[in-house]
């Protein structure tokens, strides 16, 4: 059964919009977080998609290496998470703004 | 010896760097030994110098000694070399012997000053200057001793400059100085413009085979040359400062300005005659301001005060008894007034200078009187440099005095001898005045400084003794009229060119005539000062009241001060004043902080956007990517 390449782009854009809006409207830094890998895969996914549309197996050679990116940055990005909680004893992004003004 | 003359000046300079740089911390017999020594080796080696030269062949003169070289570009060079001639070794005889005298009569006199080893420094470090300006072989390197000079005499002026008057006057004596130094440079500049070289010897010989008698270039570049002149040696009219450097240590006023820096514009115009011969333009106004200069000069020393006043508006007016020589083209009789000047006014000061030290440092004449029975060694070696002064046979001054009067009646104009003669006058009453004042005459010392009056000690009555033998038989090397006794000019002439003129010969007994004249125009001006302040005290005061205009205007020095603050310095001041205030502070201050200002309104409000919220951060970064999104889809 071949899925239609608009199937792909429709839940990738779904997936992609939710996640920016997880990113800009969430407060606590994890769910942020989960909302940049949600984004990571939705742009996965497409890749998928358009690799399956084409027959190039370009895009899925990609998406290995942005599921490998993903990884280290998930744990640097966890690390540092960790680190700012044992500081401010908490992880909602409204309260660290240290780089305001 | 005479390929080291390079040592004349090297010497004084090591003076300079030991005590200048160790002066603290040795004992002070060892400054006064350094500071002493280093100039009287420097002029032994002048001594030894000037034998040599006598004995040498006559195509071997003059002699040049190239140290090295020292600026080299394009066509244009200058080194670093000496001119041994008649001309520069009888300064180097002047300049060297009675610095040597004056450094040891500093070591008495400044005793207890606390600058005890920056003054024997800097007297060091002037030594050197004057000897590089005298013996230089070219224009830039006399410069470098002009230029030297003139420091040193700004750092000793300004020496006690705790006290304000100090510092003012030696900031005086440099900005005039620097106005003269412009012309020199400028003239300088155009002596290389013209001639292609700034050696004397090459320029003089190029002037002379290709240049006309009347030449305009020529005329321009002694014209600058003599605006140096003027600064340096104190001509009208760039003589203000003179006066006022008597703030200076004694010494230092009788070494530099009476006996020698003051003489290198004289010095500069002698050196340079080929060039003047060619400019009778030049000469003339060099003997109209020589003569303006003695008789205005002379004119305000009759009304002052203070015994240093008297004594610096007297040497201003001998200097322009030395240009008026220069200018009727008698430039050796400048010169030899310029020796004979430099020993009898140097014992005029450093007899003022005992004067002073002997009253605790009083300078006013109208607090002197009877000071003969105490002072007699300073006494009778001031007489003998006042007769000198005055021009009484047969002191030194008559011999070098009457020859600028003669010259300047033969050569020059009746007008120049008139004015000449009333400078005469009025020099021999002024110096009879301050020796009637300060020597005889009722006491009018204040109480409290008469206990400790006293002669002062042997170091400085000796070199007055030295100065006094010059000042009295200095003037033989020079005897007019008897045929071959003249030495002094037949030793120069090598290095003096003359104007030429028909040959007129006067008659023996019209000079003889001459002489009796001017000696009794000096004793005319003794007997009219013997009259008024030794006769008839009250006189002087009723003379006052009968011409007060005149008075007041002569004691005001003709308000010369105040005429130049009016017409340029308060204009400057005015027009610093509006470049400070107005333009400086205002426009270009103004447009820095203006920017400043507008950059930091622009931060204060675009600062806001940095919220420090990361997902303010994202929203204008996806904001970013639909605009860049949106400009490719929609292209």
């Amino acid at each position: 059964m071949i899925v239609p390449l608009l199937y792909y782009i429709a839940l990738s854009s779904a997936l992609f919009a939710i996640g920016v809006i997880g990113v800009l409207i969430r407060r606590n830094a994890i769910i942020i977080f989960m909302c940049i890998e949600m984004m990571l895969n939705a742009v996965n996914l497409s890749l998928v998609g358009f690799a399956d549309h084409y027959q190039a197996i370009d895009g899925q050679m990609f998406v290995f290496f942005v599921m490998t990116v993903a990884a280290a940055e998930v744990a640097v990005g966890l690390a540092l998470i960790v680190a700012i909680f044992r500081n401010k004893a908490t992880v909602n992004v409204d309260e660290l703004n240290l780089m305001k003004w | 010896m005479i390929e080291y003359v390079w040592l004349v000046p090297l010497v004084p300079i090591l003076g300079f760097l030991f005590n200048g740089l160790l002066g603290k911390r040795v004992p002070k017999w060892l400054v006064s030994l350094v500071g002493c020594s280093v100039i009287g080796i420097s002029f032994l080696i002048v001594i030894l110098i000037f034998l040599e030269y006598l004995k040498l062949p006559a195509d071997a003169k003059p002699v040049e000694v190239v140290v090295y070289n020292w600026i080299s570009s394009g066509n244009f060079n200058a080194l670093a070399a000496f001119l041994v001639d008649p001309l520069s070794l009888i300064m180097m005889l002047v300049v060297s012997g009675v610095s040597f005298i004056i450094h040891i009569y500093s070591v008495g006199y400044m005793h207890d000053d606390e600058g005890y080893p920056r003054y024997f420094s800097f007297l060091n470090l002037f030594v050197f200057a004057m000897l590089v300006l005298v013996s230089a072989n070219n224009f830039l390197l006399m410069f470098v001793g002009w230029e030297g000079v003139g420091l040193c005499s700004y750092l000793l002026i300004g020496f006690w400059y705790e006290k304000q008057s100090a510092s003012d006057a030696g900031k005086k004596a440099f900005v005039v100085n620097r106005i003269g130094d412009f012309g020199f440079l400028l003239g300088i500049f155009l002596i290389f413009w013209t001639f292609n070289t700034i050696n004397f010897r090459e320029v003089f010989s190029i002037a002379g085979t290709n240049f006309e008698v009347g030449s305009l270039v020529i005329t321009a570049i002694t014209l600058l040359l003599f605006v140096g002149a003027t600064g340096k040696s104190a001509q009208l009219p760039l003589y203000v400062w003179l006066p006022d450097a008597m703030e200076g240590p004694t010494p230092v006023s009788a070494l530099i300005h009476a006996a020698t820096m003051v003489t290198a514009g004289v010095y500069m115009v002698a050196r340079c005659s080929a060039l003047y011969v060619l400019a009778p333009v030049s000469l003339t106004v060099v003997a109209i301001v020589g003569a303006a200069t003695a008789i205005m000069s002379a004119s305000i020393g009759l009304a002052q005060n203070d015994i240093k006043r008297v004594l610096a508006y007297s040497t201003v007016s001998q200097l322009g008894y030395m240009f008026l020589a220069c200018g009727v083209g008698a430039f050796a009789a400048g010169i030899f007034h310029l020796m004979t000047h430099a020993f009898f006014k140097a014992l005029l000061f450093l007899g003022s200078g005992s004067v002073i030290h002997a009253l605790s440092g009083e300078q006013d004449m109208r607090h002197m009187g009877d000071l003969k029975k105490h002072l007699p060694i300073t006494y009778w070696t001031f007489i003998m440099a006042t007769l000198a002064i005055a021009g009484i046979f047969p002191f030194a001054g008559f011999f070098s005095k009457d020859e600028i009067l003669y010259k300047s009646l033969v050569d020059g104009h009746i007008l120049y001898w008139m004015i000449a003669a009333a400078a005469a006058f009025m020099t021999a009453f002024y110096m009879f005045r301050l020796i009637f004042m300060t020597f005889h005459g009722e006491s009018r010392v204040k109480p409290e400084v008469l206990h400790h009056v006293h002669e002062s000690p042997p170091v400085m009555t000796l070199p007055l003794i030295a100065l006094a033998v010059l000042s009295t038989i200095g003037g033989f090397v020079g005897i007019p009229i008897i045929e071959g006794a003249n030495v002094f000019h037949e030793f120069l002439a090598p290095a003096i060119v003359h104007v030429h003129r028909p040959e007129i010969h006067y008659p023996i007994s019209f000079e003889v005539f001459m002489m009796v004249v001017s000696v009794i125009i000096a004793l005319l001006g003794i007997n009219t000062a013997y009259r008024m302040y030794i006769k008839r005290p009250e006189l002087p005061q009723l003379v006052t009241e009968k011409i007060p205009l005149l008075y007041d205007l002569i004691y005001h020095k003709y308000y010369v001060d105040e005429l130049y603050a009016a017409t340029v310095v308060n204009p400057i001041k005015m027009g610093s004043d509006f470049l400070w205030k107005g333009v400086d502070e205002k426009v270009v201050d103004g447009a820095v902080n203006g920017s400043a200002g507008l950059v930091e309104w622009l931060s204060y409000h675009i600062r806001k956007l940095e919220t420090g919220y990361v997902q303010n951060y994202a929203l204008a970064i996806l904001i970013g990517v639909f605009i860049i999104a949106g400009y490719y889809l929609g292209r």
